[in-house]
């Protein structure tokens, strides 16, 4: 399979998912510069963390109107698996190709330290090598990563299964202290309805390697890599 | 033409900057401060042929970049 990484003018993170891509999991993988137009042929575009575009005005806000960003949402439309990381989660909320949105953690400090998930959904492209109720090491960094979404659109998120990751304690349970920025509901991730859409604030290209203190973050790009491959098999079977 | 555009939190959507400058406040012993909430100011200069123009544009403008309609809400004044 191939992937693309989008590279935006204050990114950081993209070389931590490209290695962790190519060397840690042996994947082919590009970077892809936001004035570029999309091309064919990519099974899985990644939007990486950092400060697109100093995140003026709001984290995210000015990255969303990148030529590139038309041909990820045409991609989006068409099925194309899109994963959004920390910043990347941020431009998928305002590109409206997910729920919600990010706003300054709770505490207005700058958080950066381990923490733990619970995989709430393991029926989709990102989380399928994991099992509902698993627990992933993966580290955060970010000032605005409180997750925000009124009274319905948490109801339809509910209701569809699109809340695929939480923040919980050691022991899997979720707690005020356990919720490093204030999400609502202890929400680290979600999809669209489609299910082919997915964003979270911590970092599985930093957990990829045993010297990092976890490997758990595999396991998000390990599911993209299993669900593409029986996607294949299923388009060559016809 | 110049436009001021005042953009807020929506209420119900958690302000920490707010609640940090209204405990602020209270320190200098204001205690009457019940709420704060902060927001964004921004003055545009629009060439224009009439307010209503700039009404729409301005609108336009917030819809689609100034504002996050998820989580804020905006007013604007024409001078």
């Amino acid at each position: 399979m191939r992937w693309g990484v989008i590279v935006f003018p204050g990114c950081c993170d993209e070389q931590d998912v490209y290695d962790c891509l190519k060397h840690n999991l042996g994947q082919r993988v590009e970077f892809l510069w936001h004035k570029d137009r999309l091309n064919g042929g990519f099974d899985c575009i990644v939007l990486p963390g950092g400060f697109s575009y100093g995140d003026y005005l709001r984290c995210g806000a000015m990255a969303r109107f990148s030529p590139i960003m038309q041909g990820v949402v045409e991609f989006a439309r068409l099925g194309g698996l899109v994963l959004g990381i920390c910043n990347g989660f941020q431009i998928l909320c305002e590109a409206g190709l997910l729920p919600g949105a990010l706003v300054r953690n709770a505490s207005l400090q700058f958080i950066c330290r381990q923490v733990f998930l619970r995989v709430e959904e393991s029926d989709t492209p990102f989380t399928c090598a994991a099992k509902k109720g698993q627990l992933l090491r993966l580290p955060i960094k970010h000032g605005e990563g409180c997750y925000y979404a009124d009274p319905g659109t948490l109801e339809r998120l509910h209701k569809n299964r699109q809340v695929l990751v939480r923040y919980v304690d050691g022991k899997g349970r979720t707690s005020p202290s356990a919720n490093p920025n204030g999400s609502l509901d202890h929400i680290a991730g979600v999809c669209n309805d489609g299910r082919n859409v997915f964003g979270l604030m911590p970092h599985p290209e930093d957990a990829g390697e045993k010297i990092l203190g976890s490997e758990d973050g595999l396991k998000i790009f390990s599911s993209v890599i299993a669900a593409c491959d029986k996607r294949e098999k299923r388009a060559w079977l016809g | 033409m110049r436009v001021k555009i005042f953009v807020c939190l929506k209420d119900g959507v958690l302000d920490p900057q707010g609640k940090a400058v209204a405990h602020s406040l209270h320190s200098l012993g204001y205690q009457e401060v019940q709420d704060v909430r902060m927001g964004k100011y921004l003055e545009i200069s629009l060439d224009v042929p009439s307010r209503q123009a700039a009404e729409l544009k301005i609108r336009e403008m917030c819809d689609k970049l100034l504002a996050n309609p998820v989580i804020e809400d905006y007013r604007f004044e024409i001078e």
